[in-house]
């Protein structure tokens, strides 16, 4: 490969079309990853707080308890 | 390669916790604990207040896990999990702008994603309603600050995304400069009518009644029936050293998901990209290569 400086501009290409596209598949994919992670973020940072699955359970806020002070959550 | 790139982002996100975790443990814990020192030392004196005026004591919190597990363990599954999922979310965010926002590098893409992520999710929403430290907080107002700070970070995500969406359509007609700035005073004329609209904690309605109207929820000192002060509000240094390392540890977190995630997504999308990026040097009479 040739050392030049110019060499980047032209193999390093930036894409100009879409990656994916809306098909069932890719959309279930997507869907299916994004609410696996909001329900992380509900567990750490919100659950046995201001709302509980659990009911009265304090078991993953008392684990998670300083995480979610740092990471800005309301606590208690 | 859409799950190879989402797999690449969670494991980044994971990473990026761990080294969240590191620093956490070290700066940030010691001030959590002198929080929960000086909030068991003010309840102590507040029952003993409550019960000289013959008021009843309220029973303490629970204490599943002790401190050491909260602090050594606790925080680090915390945010080891909270940067996989946030990893996870980048990536999808990543495979979906990809190719509809312009002719950008995927490399420059997968730097940008996280900020933007960083600054909806967290900052934006920070600046109405801060982190903080136990002590801080009437436990009857929960319900009402947590779906205060969701509505926030939930305003805040969509109206930054709606930000992008519409400055991509205003590009057609206008140039980058024109349409990334109307975008983003958008964006802030949104979150700036939120916040005038949203109360300050202190204005919810157990802290009225209990307080009187104080901006913020942050312990005043406590005084005895004569007016005397017998214990002091919470520390002002204890509190912007909280918030600030608040603050530095989102930076770690999104921070290590963008410069983890940037080269694996080049490997992955761009490998002529990844191999110039690779064989770039700072050679006599040659500029180095920027990619
Ligand atoms: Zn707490």
């Amino acid at each position: 490969m040739s050392n030049t400086s110019a060499v980047s501009s032209t193999t390093s290409t930036p894409i100009g079309t879409p990656l994916i596209h809306a098909n069932v598949k890719t959309v279930a994919l997507l869907l299916g990853v994004s609410i696996l992670a909001l329900l992380v973020y509900y567990f750490i940072g919100v659950d046995e707080g201001m709302i509980s699955v659990f009911g009265k359970s304090m078991v993953a806020h008392e684990f998670f308890h300083d995480g979610r002070h740092l990471l800005g959550f309301p606590c208690h | 390669m859409v799950k190879q790139l989402i797999g690449r982002g969670a494991l980044s996100g994971a990473v990026a916790g761990l080294v969240a975790f590191l620093f956490a443990r070290i700066f940030a814990e010691p001030i959590i604990s002198k929080a929960i020192a000086y909030e068991s030392a003010r309840d102590a004196m507040q029952d003993k207040l409550d019960k000289a005026q013959g008021l009843p004591v309220p029973a303490p919190g629970p204490d599943i896990f002790s401190r050491t597990i909260q602090m050594d363990v606790g925080i680090g599954a915390a945010l080891i999990l909270f940067g996989a999922a946030m990893g996870a979310l980048v990536a999808v965010g990543y495979v979906i702008a990809i190719g509809r926002v312009g002719r950008v590098r995927p490399f420059t893409l997968a730097l940008l994603i996280p900020a933007f992520y960083f600054a909806g999710a967290y900052f934006v929403p920070f600046l109405k309603y801060p982190a903080n430290p136990p002590a801080i907080g009437h436990e009857n107002t929960i319900k009402e600050r947590g779906a205060l700070f969701l509505v926030t970070v939930a305003v805040s995500c969509i109206a930054l995304f709606l930000a992008v969406y519409f400055g991509q359509k205003l590009h057609k007609r206008l140039s980058l400069y024109s349409s990334v700035v109307t975008a983003a005073v958008g964006y802030m004329a949104v979150m700036a009518v939120l916040f005038l609209i949203l109360p300050p904690l202190g204005h919810l309605h157990a802290n009225v009644v209990e307080y009187g109207r104080q901006a913020t929820e942050t312990p005043l000192p406590l005084t005895d029936a004569n007016g005397k002060i017998v214990f002091p509000g919470f520390p002002a240094d204890l509190l912007a050293k909280f918030r600030v390392y608040s603050i530095v540890n989102q930076v770690i977190l999104w921070g290590g998901i963008a410069l983890l995630f940037a080269p694996q997504a080049q490997r992955l999308l761009d490998p002529a990209g990844a191999k110039a990026a690779k064989e770039s040097r700072l050679v006599e009479g040659h500029t180095p290569v920027a990619v």
